[in-house]
């Protein structure tokens, strides 16, 4: 049996989950709302929750002015493209750490995750030129290979916590009935750790999809994603809280769907190992 | 097809030396039983032959044939773990498959053998199963399963008992004899447990520290232990080991004799003590005697029931002919 809790208490943890959760959400929900505001409205104070009138209009006015469907597949190419050449060079590299480590192997694994600690914008000037000398400026593959470098850490951090929790007998187990190499990584490996690739797969194409600092310095217009979409209604031509709240939900909107239908996957994945 | 041959072969981990050079040949056909304590380098010489850990020195021949720097996928060999090592996310069927299908062999001939093996192994009532709905003997079937399909010139196993409870693994033990008998293919067991080596192999090899102690048949070795690691390893109960005096009065440095080879009276006999502990077990009756000023224990075996209680006192007589001597190094005496 489990252990016996009162009412009262399952009323605050109840009561406090819930306001965290709003708490947490409500920045999303206000932002939905606001787009469905007048620009008058948007900026009216004090400001209305739900009790104002209704409109479309900002979302008709920003896909008028601007080209959703460009940076939407741009975002996907990106993300997708980023996060599945990160996946294809990090599997083997955590296949190798994970089985057959070397004496460095921590060093190595400590040394990239310490890569995450630079700030972007130290590196920024010296990739930019070089972008700029090899032509990737405002290109996808630019980003994709930005995005990929700058993920690859956590890809194969990830990938390596959960390639550890894979007994060795049974790569050896495959090794033994005559697998070599790639057919142990692509028949036995791969399809044990998919909860794990699954996992890491989401969250890297929610990290690609997110990032804005690199996608907004290296992009102009061709290549640019949602999040340089959004930015083009923040500054120039003064304040559009309303148009600015349409783009947005448009932006978060796909992303927030494949998360709230893999949220499971998620969950999951991010807790493999400490909790099996 | 199956003959190996390892030729001054030596395995160091860091600046520890596992197996010391060491040489040793399995036949066509034998069923060789690598047995010793734990730590004593059974698992590492297997996974040397398996090729699973390479050679720090020496040489390696299957059939003649250096296979030393060859890759475990390529040495024909196949392997049942402890673990058992099932692909987790395939039936049962998939799993025996697999070493077909990286051959590439051709969906009829997969077919037929892995029709052929279910029959052997009784597998056919599980067959589209998946690993994880399969008790731990259904699991080792599997694994033996996965490792006959394929022909081998030889089979591995690496304590392949030690996770199933007592009952299967007697039974297990017959099954993998009697496949044995019928394959006639050569198979390498490594196990810690005596009884299992003593009971299957053809040719027990008795390790410590990487070193071979002794090879022989298990009755060689039950009558003639070459040296005071393979008395004492071999047989079950312990042989009694005794210094001093009555060692002296043999001309030897210690003395050896069976549980079993000693007869037990309550009036008259060679050793005079006192019964401690005995354990009936119906067929046999072990006493453990003390004060008898030979060893701290003298454990014996007779056969089926007698009645003797703790504190009796017993006339202990060993059968002259039986007993074993070993000089100071330990080594036998002829």
């Amino acid at each position: 049996m489990a252990r016996a809790v009162s009412t009262r208490r399952k009323l605050i943890v109840t009561l406090l989950a819930w306001t965290i959760g709003i708490a947490i959400f409500f920045p999303i929900l206000w932002t939905v709302l606001t787009s469905f505001k007048t620009e008058a409205e948007a900026i009216a104070s004090p400001p209305s929750l739900f009790f104002f009138d209704w409109t479309t209009e900002n979302y008709a006015a920003v896909q008028s002015r601007s080209n959703y469907g460009l940076h939407f597949s741009n975002s996907v190419i990106i993300s997708l493209g980023s996060t599945l050449l990160g996946l294809l060079i990090a599997i083997p590299a955590a296949w190798s750490m994970a089985f057959v480590p070397g004496k460095w192997t921590k060093d190595i694994l400590m040394w990239m995750l310490s890569t995450k600690m630079l700030p972007p914008v130290g590196v920024l000037i010296p990739i930019y030129l070089m972008f700029r000398d090899t032509g990737l400026l405002d290109s996808r593959l630019g980003l994709v290979i930005v995005l990929t470098l700058i993920n690859l850490p956590i890809i194969v951090w990830m990938l390596y916590t959960y390639f550890k929790e894979i007994p060795v007998d049974i790569l050896e187990a495959a090794r033994m009935d005559g697998a070599a190499l790639w057919s142990e990584i692509i028949y036995v490996l791969t399809p044990m750790a998919v909860p794990g690739i699954a996992s890491t797969l989401l969250l890297n194409v929610i990290l690609a999809w997110n990032e804005a600092f690199w996608t907004l310095n290296l992009t102009a217009a061709k290549a640019a994603p949602l999040t340089a979409f959004i930015a083009s209604y923040s500054s120039p031509e003064g304040l559009f809280y309303a148009k600015l709240s349409a783009a947005s939900t448009m932006a978060i909107a796909p992303i927030l769907i494949l998360g709230w239908f893999s949220q499971k996957q998620l969950v999951r994945g991010l807790t493999f190992g400490a909790v099996k | 097809m199956g003959r190996i041959t390892l030729d001054k072969v030596t395995k160091r981990f860091g600046d520890v030396e596992v197996i010391p050079p060491l040489d040793l040949t399995i036949e066509e056909g034998e069923f060789v039983v690598f047995v010793g304590p734990s730590g004593c380098g059974k698992s590492t010489l297997l996974r040397l032959i398996a090729g699973l850990e390479d050679v720090t020195g020496g040489q390696i021949r299957i059939d003649g044939k250096d296979a030393t720097e060859t890759p475990p996928a390529k040495r024909g060999l196949a392997m049942v773990f402890q673990s058992y090592a099932l692909y987790p996310h395939m039936s049962v069927r998939k799993n025996i498959a697999f070493p077909l299908k990286m051959a590439g062999m051709d969906q009829a001939e997969q077919k037929r053998r892995i029709d052929n093996a279910a029959k052997v192994l009784n597998l056919a009532d599980y067959i589209d199963r998946r690993p994880g709905q399969l008790s731990g003997g259904q699991r080792q079937r599997v694994a033996i399963g996965r490792a006959i399909v394929r022909e081998p010139a030889a089979f591995l196993f690496d304590e392949p008992l030690s996770n199933l409870d007592a009952a299967l693994r007697v039974g297990m033990r017959l099954e993998i004899s009697e496949l044995h008998e019928r394959l006639k293919t050569t198979m390498v067991y490594v196990t810690h447990d005596q009884v299992e080596a003593m009971t299957m192999a053809d040719k027990i090899v008795v390790l410590r520290a990487g070193h071979i102690e002794q090879v022989g048949s298990p009755l060689e070795l039950y009558r003639a232990p070459r040296n005071l690691f393979v008395a004492s390893f071999i047989g079950s109960p312990k042989m009694n080991l005794i210094s001093g005096s009555e060692a002296a009065k043999r001309s030897a440095s210690t003395i050896g004799i069976r549980p079993e080879h000693i007869s037990v009276s309550p009036t008259e006999g060679l050793w005079k003590g006192r019964v401690g502990v005995s354990e009936h077990l119906g067929s046999d009756t072990f006493f453990y005697v003390h004060d008898t000023g030979l060893a701290d224990d003298i454990t014996v075996r007779v056969s089926g029931e007698v009645e003797l209680r703790a504190g009796d006192t017993v006339y202990l007589t060993p059968d002259a002919e039986k007993i074993h001597r070993f000089d100071q190094a330990g080594l036998r005496l002829k």
